[in-house]
């Protein structure tokens, strides 16, 4: 069994109003010095047989949107 | 007697929750906005149902941080009357004045629709004038109360589950979202907070296609009388 993790974002430029809301919560709560919070999704795949090019694959298939996000693949131990 | 009813940035059931109050059941409500620390002049506090920061990171958890929560906190001790509908309730356990969670309701779908509850006793000022089925809309996503095993123990064993979803009859039904032990509204310990999924408010006039939440929401009459 191979074991994967994803990681999508959305891209640098654009608005990510989940990571600004909670930006603007950490600071209210006196963590001020935190300057960006970007929220993404982690995404955990166990499959038999698989391969990391099947994963990219389904990155861009699926996973991701190659128009407003980018996507990274970590294989878990 | 007035009542504290609070927006935040994504509350939608603010107006229907005024309205509740004021026409319907004839108390004073006044709108607070969600970076008020002094709720000095309230009897209690509404929290209502909505979609707070849309439910970033999860469902209330922006807003159970917001600084009016620490005068609900102060309210919750003091033993004044603080009710948490939908988001409301999701807030409450968010700020840890009420225990548990609020997670995605087991079939996946959001639920739109009248709910039967019933209360389990009515020792509680929310509870006192619920005998009997009471039909009280639902509207959520994420509904189905969890709470660990020692929680829904003391929960139970204490009195303080305040509402479960019945059949039409008052028989035991399995909750339509998949709560544990149909749960429906929780009480804290002194009984003066109730959080809970069914909205009253959309049940407080006949116009309305009931009024049956005009006898949880009295609630707030009740326990400034205590």
């Amino acid at each position: 069994m191979s074991r994967y993790r994803v990681f999508v974002t959305l891209k640098p430029a654009l608005l990510d109003s989940a990571g600004r809301a909670v930006n603007d919560a950490l600071h209210s709560l006196g963590f001020e010095s935190v300057d960006d919070v970007r929220i993404g999704k982690l995404i955990e795949i166990s499959m038999k047989d698989g391969d990391r090019g099947q994963i990219d694959e389904m990155c861009r298939k699926l996973l991701a949107n190659p128009v407003v996000e980018t996507y990274s693949i970590e294989e878990a131990s | 007697m007035k009542i504290a009813v609070v927006r935040t940035p994504g509350s939608n059931c603010d107006q229907d929750a005024f309205f509740a109050l004021q026409d319907s059941l004839g108390v004073e409500a006044r709108y607070v906005w969600h970076e008020e620390t002094s709720l000095q002049g309230f009897d209690g506090i509404l929290i209502p149902g909505g979609f707070t920061y849309g439910d970033y990171l999860r469902g209330g958890a922006i807003a159970a941080r917001a600084p009016v929560i620490d005068e609900v906190r102060r309210f919750a001790a003091d033993g004044r009357p603080v009710l948490g509908i939908c988001n409301g309730f999701q807030i409450l356990t968010e700020a840890g004045i009420l225990p548990g969670a609020l997670v995605r309701n087991a079939e996946r779908r959001f639920l739109c629709m009248n709910a039967h509850i019933k209360a389990v006793d009515c020792k509680s000022p929310w509870t006192r004038d619920c005998d009997g089925v009471l039909s009280i809309p639902i509207a959520h996503n994420e509904g189905r109360y969890i709470a660990d095993d020692e929680d829904v123990r003391r929960l139970e064993g204490e009195g303080l589950v305040a509402f479960v979803y019945c059949d039409a009859s008052g028989g035991p039904a399995e909750a339509p979202n998949g709560s544990t032990h149909s749960i429906a509204g929780i009480l804290n310990s002194g009984r003066n907070v109730l959080g809970m999924m069914p909205h009253p408010e959309r049940a407080s006039s006949p116009i309305l296609g009931g009024d049956d939440g005009l006898r949880i929401l009295r609630g707030f009459s009740a326990a400034n009388l205590v």
